[in-house]
């Protein structure tokens, strides 16, 4: 099990700060031809639309600030907001419609459930308020976001058998893998290992393959957003999971393994957890999301023979991590961690914060360094080899 | 998506012929889209222009996720920090607390002392009535060797009184300490862009003898501080505008707005007033206009009656600038803006009555989202957003002016129009730059 390290001052003096829930939010929904609402003053929409969304400039997506006022949200005027989705939904004609709120609608106690469904009855288009409040990460965000769509959108299977052999990539958004091929990378390393992929949540996927995700024999989470969608999924049809990314030969051997037994419904076994002595300090230390970052270290100490942690510094839950992971949200948690660690990976905005004596290796995510240094995101899945490389070990 | 009538994007209430536009805002309120041109500076920006300063943001996660990588895309990350704030901080009411120690535990693992901090809280802080005022003296009381700026990102007051960026502008300033005064010394105050040394103002104010102070030249605190001698602040944007007025409250210096404008009779006023206020000889504007008449002209045989747009990001006078080319021949076809600057309550009449027909067009109206951003012809835009919405590469790449001024930044203007019409530009590189002219890792 992981360890979460209670924040006192919540500082960052020096390091970059993850992408918000409500960016997560946007992100999942993107492409999916929905209209996405972020109910904020200004700056929700520009710090996404810069920063959070590669896709930004060429997709024509419907996010949009609800550009709320203080004598509005003094005034509770929830029938502007009303008013305004209303009249740009009728304009736009979205297949459905997200609403998520960030702090002052959070301190104003503003219902955003009850305005969905006020605005689902008066249109006819669903339409999901999400309580995000900015001061969670995408994660929380993306995986709101999924689950909705677990919970409205997804129909019931066409047939009640399942397509052998199909599964639904669930948690896939820029913010963890960018714009770089991954997922491309990833559904044709399924399709050549005999899987049929279903659907991507949320790229590259129409809302009409999300909702026919029912249909597929397994799930695979490939990111922290995608589990609460995985649970959901499972509750409505029972469809199993699986978590990871194929990263190596050896962690891509695992991961399909995995799938195919779940697929068939053969029970995995999980090795018992181990016990991580208090005095543990790991060869490489790795900074990010747990699905993906665990899937590196796993490639890494396969590869190398060294021993990895992971130090997630966004939200996650215990079972995504392993028994020498940690939960680390901000600077103060993290510098602790990283005393006596001989490689530190992490997205390069982190490199102030490398121990002197330690290697620093950049992986940049969009999530943390925004469009900085989006060249430079490698596609792990792909690309693995090549990384592997750059550890000089 | 989109209804098309006839073939026409329906762009009502995002599009509007100028002489059916009302004024002030010629659209209605609504749902917000923001394009993807990023050259205006933010709030970040603007503090950056104090020299050696550090920046303190407190706000929620998703409010400091923007300002920070502004920060590190113009590579000033190492001045730059932020506390956030979570739940329980709105909850617990150790606000005050949470501010003055988090900032006590950066100044603890900044290398280096700053001399400035300027330390920005946000909407949530208004909202939950933290008391700012016992924030502040308690960090003065702690760290009497720095100064403190109290700024503000609080995007919900926008509509309240000074916006953040005005806010901003004024906060700045806060940091000069009084000083004796010195009858030889005028700052430009609030700009963010220098203004051009080839400029009717800088060049009127050196050839009198003055030392001509500006944020955007300074590069250290102490020259900074300099700033706060001079007898007189100029500003030329109407952003600037309270920041004068609140030096001139603390400090005493008076305060002359000369806006940077294209009509040659507030020029020559300008001129005069500040001549007037420099008490120096006012000097013939004859040989000025005759230049500009000449640069002007010289555009027009290059650009012809290729159609142009100007938007509200290339200076605070679209509508100024369109004027006096409409009436220098060219074929001004279109204008994007959200509102139009009360100064232009003339020149809006005035083309409402002799230019009917121009487009007005919103930017942040949802419909823009979907906007046919392809024009059939080559077009000329005059600023980043024209330039996006239009999908041209031939555009001037200003903000704010430039830095251009008075009859000079004319014919400064019609040979960057001459040769943004001869030359494209990357458009899609170049407007995604935030903050153009700041310098950007990107």
């Amino acid at each position: 099990m992981g360890v979460r390290l209670l924040s006192v001052k919540q500082t960052a003096s020096v390091i970059s700060i993850y992408a918000a829930d409500v960016s997560g939010v946007a992100s999942a929904l993107f492409e999916l031809g929905g209209m996405t609402v972020l109910h904020d003053a200004s700056g929700c929409n520009s710090t996404y639309n810069t920063h959070d969304e590669p896709r930004w400039y060429d997709n024509d997506s419907m996010v949009f600030i609800s550009a709320l006022s203080e004598m509005e949200a003094i005034m509770g005027d929830d029938d502007k907001l009303i008013r305004d989705i209303e009249e740009t939904a009728a304009d736009l004609t979205p297949a459905f419609i997200a609403i998520a709120g960030t702090p002052i609608p959070m301190m104003m106690g503003t219902d955003l459930p009850a305005i969905a469904a006020v605005i689902e009855h008066d249109t006819g288009i669903p339409c999901f308020g999400l309580a995000t409040n900015s001061m969670h990460s995408y994660i929380s965000g993306a995986g709101m976001a999924f689950e909705a769509l677990a919970e409205r959108i997804v129909t019931e299977p066409r047939t009640s058998a399942r397509r052998q052999n199909s599964v639904n990539i669930l948690g896939m958004t820029p913010l963890d893998f960018s714009v770089n091929g991954t997922d491309d990378s990833l559904r044709t390393l399924l399709s050549e290992s005999g899987f049929s992929v279903v659907s991507t949540w949320a790229m590259g996927s129409t809302l009409d393959e999300i909702r026919r995700s029912s249909e597929a024999a397994v799930n695979l989470v490939v990111s922290a957003c995608g589990l609460p969608a995985a649970l959901e999924l499972k509750r409505r049809f029972g469809t199993p999971f699986v978590t990871g990314l194929p990263i190596g030969e050896k962690g891509t051997s695992r991961l399909l393994d995995s799938l195919r037994r779940a697929a068939a419904k053969t029970d995995i076994k999980k090795a018992p957890a181990s016990q991580v002595p208090e005095s543990f300090v790991p060869d490489v230390t790795l900074i990010g999301e747990s699905v993906a970052s665990c899937a590196l270290a796993e490639a890494l100490e396969d590869s190398l023979n060294v021993t990895t942690r992971v130090l997630c510094p966004l939200e996650t839950q215990a079972e995504l991590l392993r028994p020498q992971d940690a939960e680390a949200l901000d600077e103060t948690d993290i510098l602790p961690y990283l005393k006596g660690t001989r490689l530190l990976i992490a997205d390069p905005l982190y490199r102030p914060i490398c121990p002197s004596g330690a290697t620093f290796l950049p992986l940049p995510s969009e999530g943390f360094s925004g469009r900085i240094y989006r060249r430079e995101i490698p596609d792990l899945i792909r690309d693995y080899k090549a990384f592997c490389e750059k550890t000089g070990r | 998506m989109l209804k098309r009538i006839n073939d026409k994007e329906d762009l009502t209430d995002t599009a509007v012929r100028l002489g059916d536009a009302s004024f002030p805002a010629p659209f209605p309120s609504g749902l917000e889209y923001g394009s993807p041109a990023r050259g205006a500076w933010n709030i970040v920006h603007t503090a950056m222009l104090v020299p050696q300063g550090h920046q303190i943001y407190v706000c929620a996660a998703g409010c400091l996720r923007g300002v920070v990588l502004t920060a590190a895309e113009m590579h000033a990350e190492d001045r730059f920090s932020c506390i956030s704030i979570r739940e329980n901080n709105v909850l617990d009411g150790d606000m005050e607390t949470l501010i003055i120690d988090g900032i006590e535990d950066i100044l603890s693992r900044l290398p280096v002392r700053p001399p400035a901090i300027l330390v920005y809280t946000s909407c949530i802080h208004h909202f939950i009535g933290c008391d700012l005022s016992l924030v502040y003296a308690k960090l003065r009381e702690r760290f009497p060797d720095i100064d403190f700026a109290e700024c503000y990102m609080n995007p919900i007051m926008r509509k309240s009184g000074l916006t953040p960026d005005e806010l901003t502008r004024r906060s700045v300033y806060t940091l000069l300490h009084p000083a004796d005064p010195d009858s030889h010394s005028v700052n430009i105050i609030g700009n963010d862009l220098a203004t051009d040394e080839t400029s009717d103002l800088v060049r009127l104010t050196h050839s009198a003898g003055f030392r001509l102070h500006d944020i955007t030249l300074c590069r250290t605190y102490a020259e900074f501080q300099n700033m706060a001698a001079s007898f007189l602040n100029i500003t030329t944007q109407p952003a600037a505008r309270a920041a004068a007025s609140a030096l001139e409250d603390r400090l005493g210096q008076k305060q002359l707005y000369v806006p940077l404008c294209y009509g040659y009779d507030e020029i020559d006023e300008n001129t005069r007033r500040l001549a007037e206020a420099l008490i120096v000889p006012c000097p013939d504007p004859s040989p000025a206009r005759a230049s500009c008449e000449k640069a002007l002209a010289a555009a027009l045989a290059v650009i012809g009656t290729t159609p142009v747009a100007i938007d509200y990001t290339a200076t605070p006078r679209p509508l100024g600038l369109a004027r006096l080319l409409l009436e220098h021949g060219f074929h001004v076809e279109r204008i994007y803006l959200d509102a139009f600057n009360g100064e232009e309550k003339k020149d809006f009449c005035f083309l409402q009555e002799q230019f009917p027909d121009i487009k007005l067009y919103a930017t942040i109206r949802p419909k823009m989202r979907f906007v046919n951003r392809h024009a059939g012809e080559k077009l000329l835009a005059v600023g980043q957003k024209a330039a996006y919405f239009t999908g041209t590469n031939y555009f001037v790449n200003i903000i704010e002016g430039g830095g251009m001024y008075g009859y000079d930044g004319i014919c400064r203007m019609a040979g960057l129009m001459t040769e943004a019409f001869l030359a494209e530009k990357d458009a899609r590189s170049l407007i995604q730059i935030k903050g153009w002219g700041c310098g950007c890792c990107l």
